[in-house]
């Protein structure tokens, strides 16, 4: 049974090329990552380039031509109090919702970590990514039928004797407004809902990663409830929480779409980018615009990274 | 005899060509054909990144290997006679234990009838009739070894490698594997080249084998050979434990002033009455069959292999140690 | 430990948080059936199937619909090619700039839509592209590319990498090779990793309203039905064809991807 030759003939153009890239490994590294790197380096990566260079252009205040030439005006134009209030708006929203997220994501995250097992952990499983993956209008949509001034809302508030409250709550200056669905308020609770699974999901996974025996040994060292959650769980709970913020509060900064179905007219960055490229046709300001939060999430992730939460992701 | 493998001042070096890690280093062999070959080496000693080479699974950087005489430097491992049992098995997790068995021929064109019967009767060798159906996540440890088996040897190929074959398996489970493979070469007739780390199993198994160091070969013989006379103090100690004396320790054991090798089991215990030979016992493990005392002697620990049945000194206690002068190998190495 | 068992407290918050994730797309439901179409009246006034009747038959929603099944086809096509070959040369090597290959493909999702849109507006205005369907196919398949590499490099990850050279060992040319051993049990991640990317894309609206120019992807005529309503209960019809649209490739995904310790959609 030892007659067959020691070398195999070669069969064909298939042995040859597999010759090849047997004797060449980086090629066929190349073959594979070419077609990739070209797309998101040309389309993406080409057209980030491009966004820098617009911002860095101006536009004609008579003519209302774009003015192909260096200059930071436009940067500049960034400084004036209408935009700045913007800004701030936008940040000053981006933290509460990554709070509000943070705060009704932590019961779900610890239940479905520690204590959800077999089919409950799957529904626990499913209950969270449906969500994040299904359709972001529909869900944005949903909130506005509820919202609404005669929507289910109100309706439960009159049911149940508490239209005071709801009142009260709408009253409230610069929070409150009309109705739910055309104040920050309700805003706020869209945005909320909206990226909620994105805190979760993080949060969950490092809160998975907290050992039983750890928190055995805090209760064994006579730690009492309280104290254990304050001094072993939530501490660990961080990076994943921090992970989950980078998503709440980078998504709500660039969304303009919900600002613009539910909530008042005031603008946030997102909806100036869009109302400025669109409408006003100054692409220049949107994309100088469009830089802030490339700038604040830079400087968002260099905190994060350093506090670990990238080992969530 | 031909050689079935030549190694010609084989090097295979990664990382930069300024501080290169040297995984195999000038290495020289020849395997013959049908032996039972053995690499033996702490890991990290390159045996494994040879093993690697002759698959084709590595590049040389230096050097040439011949398969049968034929140069393979540009012959990538598809085209190679040569087939290999993975140590973690490598069975293709969605196929079920005979389309496993049968890949090798499917992938040369030979129809489904034919490579199918072949499988089953590869089966039948490695006493797995019946198992055909199965996937591999079906079965135990010592079942997917025999599947890793049978696909191969369907190949017919020239050479079989071995990578740590038994490894995963259990005692009472390797033994049996061992004997086995050593049947199934002798039947067979086909070179089988197989990496440990195991000396024991080298020993028994192998015709001849190679002992690896820092990428390069220590020695190389028959079993015999390696055991009694360790070329280097490597071998000496990692082939069966030895004694290893220093220069010094051997002119006192009546030897030259050089390094020197002596087996524990050529070691007797006797009373302390005035020899030259004396030292401290300072620690006892049984080992069942044998215990292993230790004697500290000339600063030097030395153990000496006591039968079951004769009564273990104390420690502390001060034995003599008497042997065979012919057992003393005195080593090249200064 | 002194409870294994979830105090009654957070029982209640979780499984209310659950509630509060899938409660309010029941509404859309509920509204696609009600006889008020001027505005969201709770409890509905009446009950009808009318509606179902007249989007049928509105003339605007059809192109839409057309438009978002092609690109997101597409986009998911080609997002499935170029995520595959990425995830197959990061998988395994390791070799100069990889982590910064790793970040270009997650940027474009990391970033907010409305980045990755403004960019690709810019550079249509620079280069004076006129926008189309193409236009919308190109900022879709490149946040699509991370769902499918995402998919396929765990997976790539968990297989043995013995199988491949198992595989060449028993002689298998690199394309067998690819066909026998590394697509089957690639299959399912890529598909998972492709009904996720088509849900992604046919949904989408943040990067399109910048690269769509006059055309209408079903999410962008939804919007603009949500910004000027205008017979209500069609748009709510029309969300429960995008809200299936969307749910069923994503439940397909999870069943495809559940027995792995890589189910699919845990990063978007």
């Amino acid at each position: 049974m030892t007659s067959a030759p020691a070398i195999l003939p070669e069969r064909g153009i298939a042995d040859r090329l597999t010759a090849i890239f047997w004797r060449h490994p980086r090629l066929l590294l190349f073959v594979l990552l070419t077609p990739p790197l070209l797309w998101l380096g040309v389309v993406y990566l080409g057209s980030l380039l491009a966004l820098l260079l617009q911002s860095f252009y101006s536009i004609d205040d008579f003519s209302g031509v774009v003015k192909e030439e260096f200059t930071l005006k436009t940067y500049a134009e960034l400084f004036r109090a209408q935009n700045l209030d913007i800004i701030l708006r936008t940040l000053l929203m981006s933290a509460a919702v990554t709070i509000g997220c943070a705060i009704i994501a932590f019961p779900i995250a610890y239940f479905a970590a520690r204590f959800a097992r077999g089919r409950w952990k799957a529904v626990f499983y499913l209950g969270v990514m449906l969500p994040l993956w299904s359709s972001y209008l529909v869900k944005v949509y949903a909130w506005k039928l509820i919202l609404a001034k005669e929507g289910i809302i109100t309706w439960a508030a009159e049911g149940v004797g508490l239209s005071m409250i709801l009142n009260a709550i709408l009253a409230i200056p610069g929070i409150g407004g009309n109705s739910l669905s055309t104040s920050p308020m309700g805003t706020f609770i869209v945005f909320v809902y909206v990226w909620l699974p994105y805190m979760i999901l993080p949060m969950q996974a490092s809160l998975e990663r907290v050992p039983n025996s750890m928190l055995e040994a805090s209760a064994d060292l006579g730690a009492s409830k309280a104290q254990t959650f304050r001094t072993v769980i939530l501490p660990l709970a961080m990076p994943g929480m921090i992970a989950g913020s980078i998503f709440t509060f980078s998504l709500t900064m660039g969304d303009y779409i919900i600002p613009q179905i539910v909530g008042t007219s005031a603008r946030f960055i997102g909806l100036a980018v869009y109302q400025l490229q669109g409408t006003a046709g100054n692409i220049p300001l949107a994309a100088a615009f469009a830089v802030v939060p490339i700038i604040i999430m830079l400087i968002y992730l260099t905190i994060a990274k350093r506090k670990g939460a990238f080992d969530a992701l | 005899m031909t050689a079935a493998v030549e190694f010609i001042g084989v090097s295979r070096h990664f990382g930069p060509a300024s501080a290169p890690v040297k995984a195999v280093d000038g290495v020289d062999l020849t395997i013959a054909e049908g032996s039972f070959f053995a690499m033996l080496g702490p890991s990290g000693s390159g045996k494994t990144t040879c093993l690697r080479l002759i698959s084709g699974f590595e590049k040389p950087t230096g050097g040439a290997i011949r398969i049968f005489g034929q140069d393979v430097s540009n012959v990538p491992p598809n085209r190679r006679n040569v087939n290999t049992v993975f140590q973690d098995y490598a069975l293709f997790p969605h196929m079920n234990v005979r389309d496993n068995v049968a890949y090798g021929l499917m992938v040369k064109g030979v129809d489904r009838r034919t490579r199918e019967a072949r499988a089953e009767d590869m089966l039948a060798l490695v006493k797995l009739d019946g198992y055909g159906d199965r996937k591999p996540a079906q079965l135990s440890g010592g079942q997917r070894q025999r599947v890793a088996l049978a696909r191969a040897l369907v190949n017919e190929p020239k050479v079989l490698l071995l990578d740590e074959p038994l490894g995963a398996l259990d005692l009472k489970l390797r033994e049996a594997m061992q004997d086995e493979l050593k049947a199934l070469q002798m039947r067979l007739g086909i070179t089988f080249v197989f990496v440990t780390h195991d000396q024991s199993e080298a020993l028994s198994m192998a015709d001849s084998l190679a002992v690896f160091n820092e990428g390069r070969i220590a020695q190389i013989g028959t079993p015999a050979q390696v055991y009694a006379q360790p070329r280097t103090r490597f071998v000496a100690d990692f082939v069966g434990s030895s004694n290893v004396l220093s220069p010094d320790v051997t002119r006192a054991f009546g030897g030259p002033s050089k390094w020197s090798s002596l087996r524990p089991e050529t070691l007797r215990l006797v009373p302390a009455d005035g020899l030259a030979l004396a030292g401290t016992v300072t620690t006892i493990r049984y080992l069942g069959a044998n215990s292993r005392v230790s004697v500290n002697l000339l600063g030097t620990e030395v153990a000496a292999l006591l039968p079951a049945g004769q009564t273990a000194p104390e420690p502390g206690a001060t034995v003599g140690l008497s042997f065979d002068p012919t057992a003393l190998h005195v080593m090249d190495e200064a | 430990m002194h409870s294994d068992r979830a105090s009654l407290g957070l029982k209640i918050a979780a499984v209310g948080g659950l509630l509060f994730l899938h409660l309010p797309i029941l509404l859309i439901f509920l509204y696609a059936f009600t006889t008020e179409d001027k505005s969201y009246q709770f409890p509905p006034p009446g009950l009808t199937t009318q509606w179902f009747g007249v989007a049928w038959n509105r003339e605007d929603i059809w192109p839409p619909l057309y438009l978002s099944l092609s690109v997101a086809t597409i986009a998911t096509f080609i997002a499935m090619i170029l995520g595959t070959l990425v995830s197959a040369a990061m998988a395994r090597t390791s070799f100069f700039g990889r982590e910064q290959i790793s970040l270009l493909i997650i940027l474009p999702i990391a970033l907010p839509g409305v980045i990755t849109g403004m960019s690709l507006r810019s550079a249509f205005s620079i280069m004076d592209i006129p926008f189309s369907t193409w236009t919308i196919i190109l900022g879709h398949a490149t946040f699509c590319i991370v769902i499918v590499y995402n998919n396929a490099v765990a997976r790539f990850r968990r297989l043995s990498g013995g199988i491949l050279e198992a595989s060449a060992d028993l002689g298998a040319n690199s394309f067998q090779t690819f066909r026998y051993v590394l697509l089957p049990n690639l299959g399912t991640a890529l598909l998972a990793g492709g009904m996720l990317a088509f849900a992604l894309s046919f949904d989408e609206v943040i990067v399109t309203t910048f690269t769509a120019g006059q055309q209408s992807t079903l999410p962008i005529w939804m919007l603009q039905e949500l910004v000027r309503p205008r017979q209500r209960p069609v748009t709510n019809v029309v969300a429960i064809v995008v809200f299936t649209a969307t749910f069923i490739p994503i439940l397909i995904a999870y069943y495809l991807t559940r027995s792995g310790s890589e189910t699919a959609g845990a990063g978007k």
